[in-house]
C-alpha cells in the first residue's frame, strides 16, 4: 500500500506525495462502443487528499471517475481497452472483483443531487439496510454521525422523518454526501457535486469537502476552476481523453508546466 | 419619421388591416367548423350510448318503492319468466315463484307464457366477471411486470430483445376472437382444462399482457435514473435496487395501465366465448365439491350474458329489460373498478412523489 511511484507518469509533473497512494491508474484506455474516451491515462491519487479533475466537457474526467467504482458497468457497450486501475493495490477490473463490494468502499456523490423519495433517516441508512443491518440503535448512531460529518445534523435533527425531497438543493446534496459516508467508504467520488447549487450552498459543500478529507480520500470532478483552486490539494487537467498535467493545485494554477493547461486555466479555451 | 409613428392608426382613413374576403379564408372557416363538429360528434355518441343504457337500464335496476333498488336482480340467478292471467290480473313470476304459486294452488291448470332468461337476476354473471377479472389480472400483472422489469432493467440490446419486442407488438394487434380460439385450442383442448375459469384466466391474461408490459415498462422508465445509480453506488445489488428503489415508484404507473387492462378483461366476450363462459350454471362458483374444482368450472359472465339475452333467445319486451339491466350493471361495475384503481393510484402518488 505504501507504494511510491517509481517512474512518474510521462505527462504528469513530478509529484511528491506525502500520503500513501489510494488509486493507481496505469495506461488506461476506455471505450464507449467505438469512441475512444480515455487514452493511456496514468495517474496516482494519494489517500486523504482532495484530488480535483478539471477540463472542458467531454474530456473524459467523469468517465475516469466512474471507472473507479465501476459505475460504467451500467453503460452498455462501454469497455476498458487496456491498462489497469488499482485501488489500495488491488486491480478492480479483475473478474474476481465484485462491483458491489467495491462500491461499498468507494462511495459516490452525483452531479444532480438524488435523494430517494424516502425520509431523511431512511436516506442515510439506505446503504446499511441493504447490507441487512437493521439494529435501531446502530442505525440511529450512524444517522447522527453521518449527518454531523456532512454538516447537516443541526439543520435536520428535528425532522428526520420528513422526506429528503423537502430539503433545499444544497441540503439535498449534503444529504447525499451523508448517505455516501454512512457506509464508511474509504474513497468518495464526487461528480460535479456543486454544479446545480447556488454560491452559498456551494461554499458549504466545499467547506465540507475540506473537512471530509481527514477521514476519506476524495476525488472531485468540477467544471469550476475556482472550486478546484479552493478545495483541492492536487489537480489533474484532462483534454480530449488525455491527462495533460497533474500537480499540486497551487502549481497548476500559478505555474503550469504545459501550455494547454495554462490556456485552459486562463480561459483561452474550454 | 417620429411624427408618422406618433399618429394613431385609426386616424388613417383606410384601415390597412381590414378583413379581406377570399375563397381561402372561407374554406378555412368551413374547415374549422367541420373539425369542431367532428369533436362534438363524440359527445353526441357518448351521450346516446350512456343515455340509452342509463334510462333503459335504470328501469330494471331501480324501483319506485323502498329500497329503490331491484334487489332480486342482484341476488338471484337468471330464470324463466312465466306470464299468465290470474283472476283478471296479469302476473309475471320467475321460475321459483311460479313453482311456489303452483304448489299453493294445487289442481289448477295454469296456461302461462314462458320467456327464457327474462326473470331473476344476474348475480352469477357479476360473480363470474369479478372472478375472471381478479384471476386474469393477477396472472397478467405477474407476468407483465416481470417481463417489463426484464426489458427495462436487465436486458441489453440484442436480437432476442428485438424479437421479444416484435412479439409484444404483434400480440397487441391480435383480435380478441383469435385469442379465444388460441385459448380453446391450447388450454381447453390440449391441456384438457375444458371450459373453465382457469382457461379463461390464461386466455384473458395473454390478451392484456401486451398492454400491461408496455405500460409497466413506461412506468419503470419514468423512475429517474438517479434512484438506480444512487442505490447501486451504495453497494446495492441490482435486484435490491429494483425492489427498494425502482419498483415502488413505478407502481402508480403500473396501476394506471392495469385500469385499461381491467376494463378490457371485464369487457371482452370473444376470448371467454370458447374458454370460460356458460349460458347458465346451476351452482354458484363457490358451490364446489373439491376446492380444486373451483378452477376447472365454467362461469357465467356479464358480457356473455348480454350476448345471450340479446341474440340467443327469442326477443321480446321482457328480454330487453334484462339486456339493458345487465348492460347498466356491467358499465357500473367497470366504472367502479376503474375508479378504485384511480383512487389507489392517487393515494400512492401522494405518498411516493419525487
Amino acid at each position: 500500500m505504501e507504494e511510491t511511484p517509481t517512474a512518474p507518469p510521462p505527462t504528469a509533473a513530478p509529484l511528491t506525495v506525502p500520503s500513501p497512494t489510494a488509486i493507481e491508474v496505469e495506461k488506461l484506455d476506455f471505450f464507449y462502443g467505438d469512441y475512444h474516451a480515455l487514452h493511456g491515462v496514468d495517474l496516482l491519487i494519494p489517500a486523504h487528499q482532495v484530488t480535483a479533475f478539471i477540463g472542458p466537457s467531454g474530456c473524459g474526467k467523469s468517465t475516469l471517475l466512474r471507472c473507479f467504482n465501476r459505475m460504467n458497468d451500467l453503460v452498455p457497450e462501454s469497455r476498458i481497452g487496456g491498462g489497469s486501475i488499482r485501488i489500495h493495490g488491488a486491480d478492480i477490473n479483475r473478474p474476481n472483483v465484485d462491483p458491489i463490494e467495491l462500491r461499498k468502499r468507494v462511495g459516490m456523490v452525483f452531479q444532480k443531487s438524488n435523494p430517494f423519495p424516502k425520509s431523511i433517516y431512511e436516506n442515510v441508512v439506505y446503504g446499511l439496510r441493504i447490507q441487512g443491518r437493521a439494529k435501531r440503535s446502530e442505525l440511529d448512531a450512524v444517522v447522527e454521525r453521518s449527518l454531523r460529518q456532512a454538516a447537516l445534523w443541526d439543520e435536520v435533527k428535528d425532522r428526520l422523518d420528513e422526506s429528503g425531497l423537502g430539503l433545499s438543493g444544497g441540503q439535498q446534496q449534503r444529504l447525499c454526501i451523508a448517505r455516501a459516508i454512512a457506509v464508511e467508504p474509504e474513497i468518495i467520488l464526487m461528480d460535479e457535486p456543486c454544479s446545480a447549487l447556488d454560491p452559498i450552498a456551494t461554499s458549504k459543500v466545499e467547506e465540507l469537502i475540506f473537512e471530509l478529507k481527514k477521514h476519506y480520500t476524495i476525488v472531485i470532478v468540477t467544471h469550476n476552476m475556482q472550486q478546484a483552486g479552493r478545495c483541492s490539494d492536487l489537480t489533474a487537467f484532462f483534454y480530449l481523453g488525455r491527462l495533460i498535467e497533474m500537480a499540486r493545485t497551487e502549481k497548476i494554477f500559478t505555474n503550469p508546466s504545459v501550455k494547454q493547461t495554462e490556456d485552459y486555466i486562463t480561459g483561452r479555451f474550454g | 419619421m417620429e411624427t408618422t409613428l406618433a399618429q394613431p392608426l385609426t386616424s388613417s382613413l383606410v384601415n390597412p388591416f381590414a378583413h379581406r374576403r377570399s375563397l381561402a379564408r372561407l374554406g378555412e372557416g368551413a374547415l374549422r367548423w367541420a373539425i369542431r363538429l367532428g369533436a362534438y360528434a363524440i359527445l353526441l355518441a357518448a351521450a346516446c350510448i350512456f343515455l340509452q343504457i342509463g334510462i333503459k337500464g335504470a328501469q330494471t335496476v331501480f324501483t319506485s318503492h323502498w329500497p329503490f333498488v331491484n334487489v332480486p336482480f342482484f341476488t338471484e340467478k337468471p330464470s324463466t319468466l312465466y306470464v299468465f292471467d290470474w283472476q283478471g290480473q296479469k302476473l309475471e313470476l320467475s321460475d321459483p315463484d311460479f313453482r311456489a304459486f303452483q304448489a299453493g294452488h294445487p289442481g289448477v291448470e295454469i296456461q302461462a307464457e314462458t320467456y327464457a332468461h327474462s326473470a331473476g337476476g344476474i348475480l352469477p354473471c357479476i360473480v363470474g366477471t369479478v372472478l375472471l377479472v381478479v384471476g386474469s389480472m393477477t396472472i397478467a400483472l405477474f407476468l407483465g411486470v416481470a417481463s417489463a422489469i426484464y426489458l427495462s432493467e436487465y436486458s441489453r440490446p440484442s436480437l432476442a430483445l428485438r424479437l421479444i419486442r416484435l412479439a409484444i407488438m404483434n400480440l397487441a394487434g391480435v383480435p380478441s376472437i383469435v385469442f379465444g380460439l388460441f385459448g380453446a385450442a391450447l388450454f381447453v383442448t390440449y391441456f384438457q382444462w375444458n371450459i373453465s375459469l382457469l382457461a379463461g384466466w390464461f386466455t384473458l391474461a395473454f390478451m392484456v399482457l401486451p398492454v400491461v408490459i408496455t405500460s409497466s415498462e413506461e412506468a419503470l422508465k419514468a423512475v429517474p435514473q438517479g434512484f438506480r445509480e444512487g442505490s447501486l453506488a451504495l453497494g446495492a445489488t441490482k435486484w435490491q435496487t429494483i425492489r427498494t428503489n425502482v419498483l415502488p415508484y413505478a407502481i402508480p404507473g403500473i396501476l394506471t395501465s392495469s385500469i385499461l387492462g381491467i376494463a378490457r378483461v371485464a369487457g371482452e366476450t370473444a376470448p371467454i366465448l370458447f374458454t370460460a363462459a356458460y349460458v347458465v350454471r346451476d351452482n354458484y362458483p363457490w358451490q364446489v365439491d373439491k376446492w380444486t374444482d373451483f378452477f376447472f368450472q365454467p362461469v357465467q359472465a356479464l358480457p356473455y350474458h348480454i350476448y345471450v339475452v340479446s341474440s340467443k333467445i327469442p326477443q321480446n319486451a321482457y328480454t330487453e329489460r334484462m339486456q339493458y339491466g345487465t348492460a347498466f350493471v356491467f358499465l357500473g361495475l367497470v366504472l367502479m373498478i376503474s375508479l378504485g384503481s384511480v383512487l389507489l393510484r392517487l393515494r400512492l402518488r401522494n405518498k411516493l412523489k419525487w
